[in-house]
């Protein structure tokens, strides 16, 4: 907090600057001004506070008062009440749904309780655009720690220690990838921060690049330390400017401090880091397709063996590890390997984060111990299920995993229970789903997806994704038969087997899972023409329950395409020959009157 | 695809020459050269993709491969006021598609197409990381959360006289 008094923390994540927050903060420093207080009271804009359902965040310290949905319009209140009369203003504090107290401490809130934030270190709490600030929070410590303690060898053994597994989905030991980096031939070697985060519902990487820059850079050098190489490779998203943006300032500032560049820290170490740029294929989140963009050539995997650790950029041994990854590590080195392999449970150590979303009260970026369960992670970090309506499902690793179900509550989440359950970790997309999802839909969606994605190279992605989706679009319009559903688990299993990557040997795992865990979902499209969820279009309808209706004509102003009838205070008709199914009307409705049938 | 023709003028080939000369030339940086240039052409016609594929010397089918390769280059103009609709998962969820569904009905056009008048443009994401505003929708600058297909027209009204 250097020379101020009291300093109010404001979220610069994405989210919350969609909602004005630069705004908020802009206003919070005039009224400060206003009062002369600017040079007792600092504003800091900072990273994510992971709690998106109630953003925008802004955090008074040294207090901990924690407020939520802050508009551009309550920046007075806040310093006229809290700063200068010392007033909690208690309208913008955080109530508890449940017993329904006002909670102001977010250490006492259901969804911090339960977390153990490690990556999340510093997200949320320092300014990411001011070196300074992550230095007072310990950032290259672990670089200087390295440096002067370790030799390579030993650096590498304290990574294997840990038990820390690669957190972009895979789950390959990290310290066993350095091992094997550091032993292929010396000469130009490559660290690679591989932040192309693809997976749809996902924003863990991002949030730590716009909170927390300075981990990644840290951690990126200890791995040039450790494999022996002198230029690091960030791949990120072209999509995520802000994290960009803050990425630049982060390497500027350590270049500034002699943090990165030659002669790191007069210990003899050169290591510099760039910026290569995505340009929108989920498939470059493969490691060697990955490579091939950053070559500047269509992100097509490769055949493996080589592995990049031999054979990767420009032909150079690689290693290429995830931003979440690296974002952990300098804190292995702060702590120990022991501290780390104590969290977690017997074959996952360490935390996760998982971007929540979906159906959930607290949407928003967490991260627990390995282990924790998906009932915890739901019911009390997450707040159960919106609206109060009841859990279905939830959606673990993206378009390469699978859904888990009410019986799978109480499976301690790590890379190989939810394998066994049929799912799998993924990078941390977590999306929970509730009775009004049609599960063949769901798959439908994953499978557009990785039809789009497909890079094209080998055959049973490019055309047997394709007729994946054919099949589920076919059983959606209520046409399917059950050979359809042979069909689909056989053409998956097959499409499984024979890929050439990743993205084809798992792109059949959403229809697999939801086939294994809804299949009276899709007998009853198939058979009964019928979707429970009323979700499939074409076998649905909207119509007005005459009784309930009470003639507002709320519906009638909304329709688009004019195809509700009826007298005012009268009961109203659906035209079901011009309805859109929209489903406008049904949002709209206050009265419960519309139904979907 | 039916593109109309276009004819770079001298001072736009300049411009593309000398972005490829602050990557050295080097076919390599491929990827960057595309980023830059799409950034000051707003996209990236055939017409531009030869004299890239002359100053990097590669072929033009290289050029092009490329190009559609990554869904963030374009071949076509985005319209005045682009919208893009978020379809990630959590999005989706949330009924995204009841919205993209009534932006396509309302301006006619399907996603990846400008409207005629060049004013209005879509396109689908896939996420931009505000799960907690879902479904989102980004018109130019101006991000919309918690949008329902009731509220498109609203949205729409608020550009059809800027």
């Amino acid at each position: 907090m250097g020379n101020y008094k009291t300093e109010i923390l404001i979220c610069g994540g994405s989210g919350c600057k969609a909602s004005q927050t630069v705004l908020t903060a802009k206003l919070l420093r005039e009224v400060l001004e206003e009062n002369n207080l600017s040079s007792e009271v600092q504003v800091v804009m900072t990273g994510c506070f992971g709690f998106c359902e109630k953003g925008p965040i802004v955090k008074i310290m040294p207090d901990n008062t924690f407020y939520v949905k802050v508009k551009p319009e309550d920046a007075r209140e806040l310093i006229e009440e809290h700063i200068i009369k010392g007033k909690k203003v208690n309208r913008l504090l955080y109530v508890d749904p449940k017993t329904k107290e006002i909670i102001s401490d977010s250490k006492h809130m259901g969804f911090y309780k339960k977390q153990n934030r490690i990556a999340l270190r510093n997200c949320g709490v320092i300014d990411p655009e001011n070196i300074d600030e992550a230095i007072a929070r310990n950032a290259y410590t672990a670089l200087g720690k390295v440096l002067n303690e370790m030799t390579p060898e030993v650096a590498i053994d304290v990574m294997k220690k840990s038990g820390m597994r690669g957190r972009g989905g895979g789950g390959f030991p990290t310290g066993m990838k350095w091992d094997i980096t550091s032993k292929s031939p010396a000469g130009q070697k490559y660290v690679v921060c591989n932040a192309d985060e693809g997976d749809p519902g996902a924003f863990m990487d991002r949030s730590i690049l716009e909170g927390d820059p300075h981990s990644v850079l840290e951690a990126m050098a200890i791995c040039g330390y450790c494999i022996g190489a002198d230029t690091g490779l960030i791949y990120i998203r072209a999509e995520y400017p802000l994290a960009i943006e803050r990425l630049k300032i982060a390497i500027k500032q350590a270049r500034e401090k002699g943090l990165l560049g030659n002669d790191i820290l007069g210990k003899g170490f050169s290591f510099d880091v760039e910026l290569k740029y995505g340009a929108g294929a989920f498939v470059c989140g493969e490691e060697t397709a990955l490579i091939s963009s950053m070559e500047g050539l269509r992100g097509e995997p490769t055949f493996k063996p080589p592995f990049p650790s031999v054979e990767g950029y420009l032909g150079k041994p690689t290693n290429v590890n995830n931003v979440e990854t690296f974002a952990s590590i300098p804190e292995i080195f702060n702590k120990g390997a022991e501290w780390f392999a104590s969290i977690g449970n017997e074959k996952s150590k360490g935390t996760k984060v998982f971007a929540l979303a979906g159906k959930i009260n607290n949407v928003g970026l967490i991260e627990v111990p390995m282990g924790t369960t998906l009932r915890e992670v739901i019911y009390e970090i997450g707040g159960g299920i919106k609206d109060g309506k009841k859990f279905k499902a939830v959606q673990t690793g993206g378009p390469s995993g699978g859904c888990l179900t009410s019986k799978d509550l109480d499976t301690p989440i790590d890379y190989d229970n939810l394998i066994a359950a049929g799912s799998m970790m993924g990078s941390g997309g977590m999306i929970v789903l509730d009775e009004d999802d049609c599960m063949v839909s769901i798959a439908k969606f994953y499978l557009e997806f990785t039809v789009e994605e497909s890079c094209g190279k080998c055959s049973p992605c490019r055309i047997g994704n394709k007729r994946l989706h054919e099949i589920l679009e076919k059983i959606c319009k209520g046409n399917g038969t059950l050979e359809d559903l042979e069909q689909l688990r056989n053409l998956s299993k097959v499409i499984k087997d024979t890929s050439l990557c990743g993205l084809g040997q798992t792109s059949p795992n959403p229809i697999l899972s939801t086939l294994d865990n809804f299949y009276d979902e899709y007998l009853e499209h198939v058979h009964d023409k019928k979707c429970r969820a009323g979700v499939c279009k074409s076998l649905m309808k909207y119509v007005i329950e005459p009784d309930t209706c009470i003639g507002c004509t709320a519906c009638v102003r909304v329709c688009p395409v004019d195809a509700i009838s009826g007298e005012k205070k009268m009961s109203h008709l659906i035209n079901q020959a011009t309805c859109i199914k929209c489903g406008a009307c049904y949002d709209k409705c206050k009265f419960n009157a519309i139904l979907i049938k | 695809m039916a593109t109309t023709e276009i004819v770079l003028k001298e001072k736009q080939v300049q411009q593309i020459k000398d972005i490829c000369k602050q990557f050295n030339n080097e076919s390599g940086e491929l990827i960057n050269v595309l980023h830059k240039t799409q950034s000051l052409f707003g996209y990236l016609p055939s017409e531009v993709q030869v004299v890239i594929a002359q100053e990097l010397n590669m072929s033009l089918a290289k050029v092009f491969g490329v190009v559609t390769f990554y869904s963030y280059f374009t071949m076509t103009p985005r319209g005045e006021h682009p919208i893009d609709v978020c379809m990630g998962t959590a999005c989706y969820v949330r009924g995204a598609e009841k919205v993209l569904e009534e932006f396509k009905r309302q301006l006619k056009i399907e996603v990846g197409e400008t409207t005629l008048d060049g004013k209005f443009s879509i396109n689908s994401l896939r996420c931009v990381g505000a799960c907690g505003l879902a479904p989102v929708v980004i018109v130019g600058d101006k991000t919309y959360g918690a949008v329902t297909s009731a509220d498109v027209k609203n949205i729409l009204k608020e550009y059809e006289n800027k």
